[in-house]
């Protein structure tokens, strides 16, 4: 199996890519569902402040 | 049965229509990389000339065609905001420019740890390769003026603006590497097929699938968001069941 991650020597490059690619799909992600998070808690903000007045 | 193209076009139905979607495109992105990747890894042989190092190639590829269909979409639908005075389009284009960027970014970061072991060089001023960082640059002055302008009306209105002149961008890029012949190897794929093992070929194309399907998943999930920002006082929004509660 570590003759697998080895890459034949191009371990640094090959995994350095794919590393990256996933961490930035992972933080776009995690991104776009904090992005909803933070718009439904002002909708809700609003609303309460809409109730109250 | 005409198709009331106009009703999915009212933010309000569309916001419903795209939360329904977005499972559709995230789950077989997802299986569809675990997938690509495997043929990738584990039956496409070694090659000849660059042994193990090519393997970059299944994301490499697809990044790059994703942040250069995703520029043109973009500015497609920064034009039919500017033109048609459409809301959504507009937001559309502002939900699509950070997925685009980042797979320029991916593009342009796969491509250097590409070049280092096989042209030895991380970055080279070559014909594609400025021509995809001027691309990035687009993608991020979009986003930046977005940001810089307060009325999303007018911010639309500038952000395509700029969207549309950057899209000749686009062509040059991908004719860059026949009209300025510097290191950047010509098109692997063509339309009169390719010289790729087969199942190279399948790993990059399964790949490419997931990258396009991500990309539908990650934008329908940013619009819905922009909607909600954008039309926040509205009363359909005020109603909704994810608000109420």
């Amino acid at each position: 199996m570590s003759e697998f991650f080895y890459m034949n020597g191009y371990a640094f490059y090959v995994w350095g890519s794919y590393g990256v690619a996933l961490l930035v799909f992972l933080v776009e992600v995690a991104m776009v569902r904090n992005r909803r998070k933070q718009a439904l808690r002002q909708l809700r903000l609003m609303n309460d402040d809409g109730d109250a007045a | 049965m005409a198709i009331n193209w106009f009703k999915y076009s009212a933010p309000s139905t569309f916001y419903g229509l795209a939360g329904k979607l977005i499972p559709w495109f995230s789950w077989p992105a997802a299986a569809l990389f675990a997938v690509g990747l495997y043929i990738g890894f584990f039956v496409a042989p070694t090659d000849a000339i660059q042994s193990e190092a090519y393997r970059i190639i299944f994301i490499h590829v697809p990044a790059s065609i994703l942040s250069m269909f995703l520029y043109l979409i973009m500015a497609g639908y920064a034009a039919l905001g500017l033109i048609f005075k459409t809301r959504l389009s507009a937001m559309m284009a502002s939900a699509l420019a950070p997925t685009g960027a980042l797979f320029a970014f991916i593009s342009l970061w796969t491509g250097a740890l590409w070049g280092k072991p096989m042209w030895g060089a991380w970055w080279v001023w070559d014909a594609r390769l400025t021509s995809e960082l001027i691309l990035l640059f687009l993608y991020l002055g979009f986003i930046a003026l977005q940001a810089s302008i307060e009325d999303p009306r007018r911010a639309d209105k500038a952000s395509a603006l700029l969207a549309i002149v950057g899209s000749v961008n686009v062509p040059i890029i991908y004719y860059s590497v026949q009209w300025w012949n510097t290191l950047h190897q010509g098109a692997t794929i063509k339309m009169t097929g390719t010289s790729m093992h087969v199942a190279m070929q399948q790993s990059m194309f399964t790949v490419l699938v997931a990258c396009w399907l991500y990309a539908i998943a990650v934008g329908l999930s940013r619009v819905r968001s922009i909607i909600l920002e954008r039309e926040a006082n509205t009363q359909w929004v005020k109603e909704l069941k994810e608000v109420r509660e």
